[in-house]
């Protein structure tokens, strides 16, 4: 993961978040991918959603697997804690976290490759555990690093540079992930901004696991005619179903809206998310209507973006394990060693 | 009834073959304890099929005056309770020794055995008589074995009677059932043989102060007591009964009796890839975490376990060792993963093993495991095996210093952090290897970006081979630190001075503690040196060094032990003889007797 460090210039006109701090302080090394990856403009949204939601840097933990894709937690956030792991392991890492400090931000960056190949059962358990974190796939249909080769979440009949066409089906880690249970489901397109940044935001505020499944073009391998992960593709294709706006707990909700129109959820933190149909035949909060819905649009060819499911009332791993509130790792030894007496009394039973 | 052998008090083997599944486990354990409560030192080993019904099983019980727990090699008695390994069993009763058997069905065409004596009790024909249920039919034929043998050994009813009523001391209907049906053995055998048998118990006083508990109980305690907050894994037999017992006493112990919040959090990983991982993130958050495993499992931990060596991570490892390679024999013991541990992973990797010998030393070697890989920021694998992992053994009661603390190592807290200028995570500040680390959401200066890819000394990415190079043989000094800390090895001398030693580790020191003792009426000495921890240590080859012919006595085919030692010592390996047993079934001291006696004809190097 090279990276080279960046100049922080701080211009006394910048603004300043909740906690004092630029969008300066949630940056992190120059990045050195490819120019035009996709993967950075998704850095950018991070550092941007990070800096106006004033998460605190060093309480964040960026987790990462290998790969391009993985690489890019060297590039914001550099006060934060860094956890480059092994390919496709890092959700178990972010478990392993999460159980031990219940507190950390946990911001996983994977790739298709990472999450739907050799991570696969890594990322559905993680899942299926809903972890408290913030997923997002940098997702361009191929292998990145190793050069090229189709990952399986490259669509049916796509071709790659060399015009080899693939002939197994994609993998979409949005429709597994609605049908697994996901409790946080939403798709973007790392060219679009203005909705990746407060998908990022609500990922972040909600609890349990948020899967955010970001098209993120392969300059070098994956942006020619034919290939369906193309930033050509992506922006003719985009079919934005859902808007959704993020409104902190410290604002108040300004814009009037229409009930029938916007549905106004609640995150634990306080803070709130007005989600707004833009399909009009789509259905928010119903998973099994989601996944079909999602199905017929992947075949008419599109690619259906936006916060797609959401419920935020489902135990997360510690609440399912009714952890206590502290966290393990600040839990004082004297309260998790029994002491002499009891093992004493214990052993009346190995007699 | 057929030839009586001269009075053997205290001292013999009971084996009771049964089929899996028919509940024999608890009248087995009632019998052990039963003897253990007599004051008389006695070990008990379980030979169980992986199956979960109807496949043969088991028992073994080695009552020994002198306080021996391997096995002896031979049995004396046998309970056939189990038609289809009945010829077998028969044939497997040393001559003089007895056989008793269910007399319901006649079996008069096997039990051509003139040397032994054979005794038929109607087991099931009596039990039934009296229980009308079916299951408590059979259950309840254990216990009737359970009784005769109460006459026929001549055990004290008075610590049956106590035993069966703490057991069942809230389901009388059960008590009275299972009383009855030791009666009805009791009864039985008082009547038509003569009691008790020239092989029978006497109540001694050599059990007091000690337990009968298994290694992964004794493990899981230890992680209770260490402090362990994070428990990952994947079921596994034989280490499967850790995290069982750990969850046991964390719901005891470690349970708000008010909130029902937990103190602890558990994940059933879906693999053994993603349990080390959970507990690589939960040590990288300074929580005590560990996983339990065994050879399978170890085998696919392998890319993390060199990830956490080259990244600097604590991580706790039991590996329960059963019998390789692959699938192999999963209820069968071992101690064939000792290089797969030592250099799991590809790249120059190394990883710190400890070896109990006993569920004591897993209690122990648990609290040390936690304490050297935080210090060490390593993995730490306590390599358990089978035997003593899933074997009621009898050691000495577990206690517990109040004044110990958790060493977490050189972990940077926030205030010291505060007053840093700088800092660096791979940096040897000390010059013994182990650099400081700090933990996420501490504090803004320690953050740092932790990789498996190449990295200096400051913890950024690097391509350059000196930088690189210069992490690399840090870690090697770190490994000569770890040698310094690592449990020494404990080393029985022999009552004559020799030239002959013998290495060993883990689960064969009873079988080589016995051997020390028969050898040395014959007049063959050795002294003993039991390896506790690899890295190996001073005193290890100090110890080869001092022996001009070393027998490596261990429980593999490749001869692991050996191998290691003649690569990580200077010691010759034309000075270091094999002894080696494999076959899956806990070692006795007979391979080591035949190894040493032969030797001694030879007149081999002295
Ligand atoms: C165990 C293992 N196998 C193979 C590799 C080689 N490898 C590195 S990155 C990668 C694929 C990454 O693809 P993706 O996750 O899609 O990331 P991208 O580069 O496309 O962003 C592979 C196969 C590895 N690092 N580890
Ligand atoms: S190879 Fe593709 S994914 Fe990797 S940095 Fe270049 S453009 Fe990005
Ligand atoms: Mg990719």
């Amino acid at each position: 993961m090279t990276s080279i460090a960046k100049p922080k210039i701080v211009h006394s006109g910048l603004a300043r978040n909740v906690l004092g701090l630029t969008v300066r302080d949630y940056e992190g090394g120059m990045s050195t991918l490819c120019a035009g990856c996709g993967h950075d403009s998704i850095t950018a949204s991070i550092v941007q959603a990070c800096f106006e939601l004033g998460v605190p840097p060093h309480g964040v933990a960026k987790m990462s697997g290998i790969g391009c894709s993985s690489k890019t937690p060297a590039y914001f956030l550099s006060a934060s804690h860094g956890f480059n792991s092994v390919h496709g392991r890092m959700p178990s890492i972010a478990t392993g976290a999460s159980a031990a400090n219940r507190d950390l931000y946990l911001l996983g960056v994977s790739g298709d490759g990472d999450s739907l190949s050799i991570g696969l059962g890594q990322f559905m358990h993680a899942l299926r555990r809903n972890l408290d974190m913030l997923y997002i796939i940098e997702n361009n249909g191929v292998y990145g690093l190793t050069k090229g080769q189709f990952s399986a979440s490259a669509d049916l009949g796509a071709k790659n540079k060399r015009g080899e066409e693939n002939r197994q089906p994609p993998i979409d880690p949005v429709q597994m992930a609605l049908a697994l249970g996901g409790t946080f489901v939403a798709r973007s397109f790392s060219g679009d901004k203005e909705q990746l940044v407060p998908l990022i935001k609500a990922g972040i505020s909600h609890r349990g696991f948020a899967l955010l499944d970001v098209v993120s073009p392969c300059v070098t391998f994956n942006d020619h005619e034919g290939s369906t992960k193309s930033y050509e593709h992506a922006r003719e294709f985009n079919l934005r179903a859902i808007h959704t706006d993020f409104v902190p707990p410290e604002e108040e909700i300004m814009a009037a809206y229409d009930e029938g129109d916007v549905l106004p959820v609640e995150l634990h933190d306080g803070s709130r998310l007005l989600l707004r149909k833009l399909a009009n035949d789509y259905d928010i909060g119903n998973r099994g209507e989601a996944i079909e819905y999602l199905r017929t649009r992947h075949r008419a060819g599109e690619i259906v973006t936006g916060l797609l499911y959401i419920d935020e009332s489902q135990p997360d791993l510690h609440g399912a394990n009714s952890t206590i509130e502290t966290p393990l790792n600040q839990v004082p030894y004297e309260q998790l060693c029994p002491g002499p007496e009891s093992l004493a009394a214990l052993q009346k039973r190995y007699r | 009834m057929a030839k009586q052998q001269k009075s053997r008090v205290n001292d013999f083997v009971l084996k009771i073959a049964n089929v899996n599944g028919t509940g024999s486990a608890s009248a087995n354990a009632l019998i052990m304890k039963t003897v253990f409560r007599m004051g008389i030192p006695v070990t008990g080993k379980n030979f169980f099929p992986s199956n979960i019904q109807g496949l043969p099983t088991w028992y073994e019980i080695r009552i020994s005056k002198d306080g021996y727990l391997a096995r002896s090699g031979s049995v004396d008695i046998m309970i056939a309770m189990n038609a289809q390994t009945y010829t077998r069993d028969l044939q497997e009763v040393a001559p003089g020794g007895v056989l008793i058997y269910d007399s319901t069905w006649p079996r008069d065409r096997l039990l051509a055995r003139p040397d032994i004596t054979i005794i038929g009790v109607p087991l099931a024909r009596m039990c039934n008589e009296q229980f009308a249920n079916v299951r408590t039919r059979v259950l309840m034929k254990n216990m009737a074995y359970v009784g005769a043998l109460a006459a026929l050994l001549d055990l004290d009813r008075a610590v049956i009677a106590k035993l069966v009523e703490e057991t069942f001391a809230k389901k009388p209907a059960l008590l009275e059932s299972n009383t009855k049906a030791l009666d009805l053995g009791y009864d039985y055998a008082r009547a038509n043989f003569e009691c008790p048998l020239p092989l029978r118990v006497k109540t001694l006083n050599k059990t007091a102060g000690h337990i009968m508990i298994d290694g992964n109980t004794a493990a899981a305690l230890g992680c209770v007591y260490a402090g362990a907050t994070v428990g990952a894994w994947y079921p596994i037999t034989p280490s499967t009964s850790i995290m069982d017992a750990f969850k046991a006493f964390c719901e005891r112990y470690r349970k708000d009796p008010k909130t029902g919040e937990r103190r602890y959090c558990i994940v059933q990983a879906e693999d053994e890839l993603a349990a080390i991982g959970i507990v690589l993130g939960a040590s990288w958050n300074g929580a005590r975490s560990f996983t339990p495993t065994s050879g399978p499992g170890l085998s696919l931990m392998t890319e993390f376990l060199g990830f956490a060596y080259f990244t600097e991570l604590p991580a706790v490892l039991f590996d329960v060792q059963r019998v390789g390679p692959s699938t192999g024999m999963p209820t069968r013991t071992q101690q064939g993963d000792l290089l797969a541990a030592a250099y799991a992973s590809h790249g120059d990797t190394k990883h710190v093993l400890l070896f109990p010998r006993d569920p004591r030393e897993c209690f122990e070697l648990a609290v040390t495991a936690f304490d050297l890989a935080e210090r060490l920021q390593t993995p730490v694998i306590v390599m358990s095996d089978l035997d003593i992992g899933m074997n009621d053994w009898m050691c000495k009661e577990l206690t517990w210093d109040a004044t110990y603390r958790p060493d977490r190592g050189k972990v940077l807290s926030a205030a010291e952090l505060e007053a840093a200028k700088t800092f660096h995570r791979y940096t040897d500040v000390d010059g013994d290897g182990i650099p400081y680390r700090t933990l996420p959401g501490v504090h803004p200066r320690g953050s740092y970006f932790l990789r498996g890819s190449g990295h200096n000394q400051y913890g950024g990415y690097t391509e350059d081979s000196a930088e690189y190079q210069q992490v690399l043989d840090r870690l090697a000094k770190k490994w000569r630190t770890a040698a310094t800390l690592v449990p020494q090895p404990e080393i029985r001398r022999s009552r004559q001075p020799t030239k002959w030693g013998i290495v060993a580790v883990g689960s064969s020191d009873s079988a080589i503690d016995e051997a020390l003792d028969l050898l040395a009426k014959q007049g063959v000495y050795a002294d003993y040196c039991r390896v506790r921890a690899f890295p190996f240590g001073k005193k290890v080859t100090q110890f080869l060094e001092q022996h001009e012919r070393v027998f490596v006595v261990e429980q593999n085919r490749d001869a692991q032990l050996k191998t290691l030692l003649m690569a990580e010592t200077q010691y010759p390996s034309s000075r270091m003889t094999s002894i080696l047993h494999y076959g899956g079934l806990p070692m006795d001291c007979r391979c080591i007797l035949e190894a040493l006696g032969q030797a001694a004809a030879a007149g081999v190097a002295a």
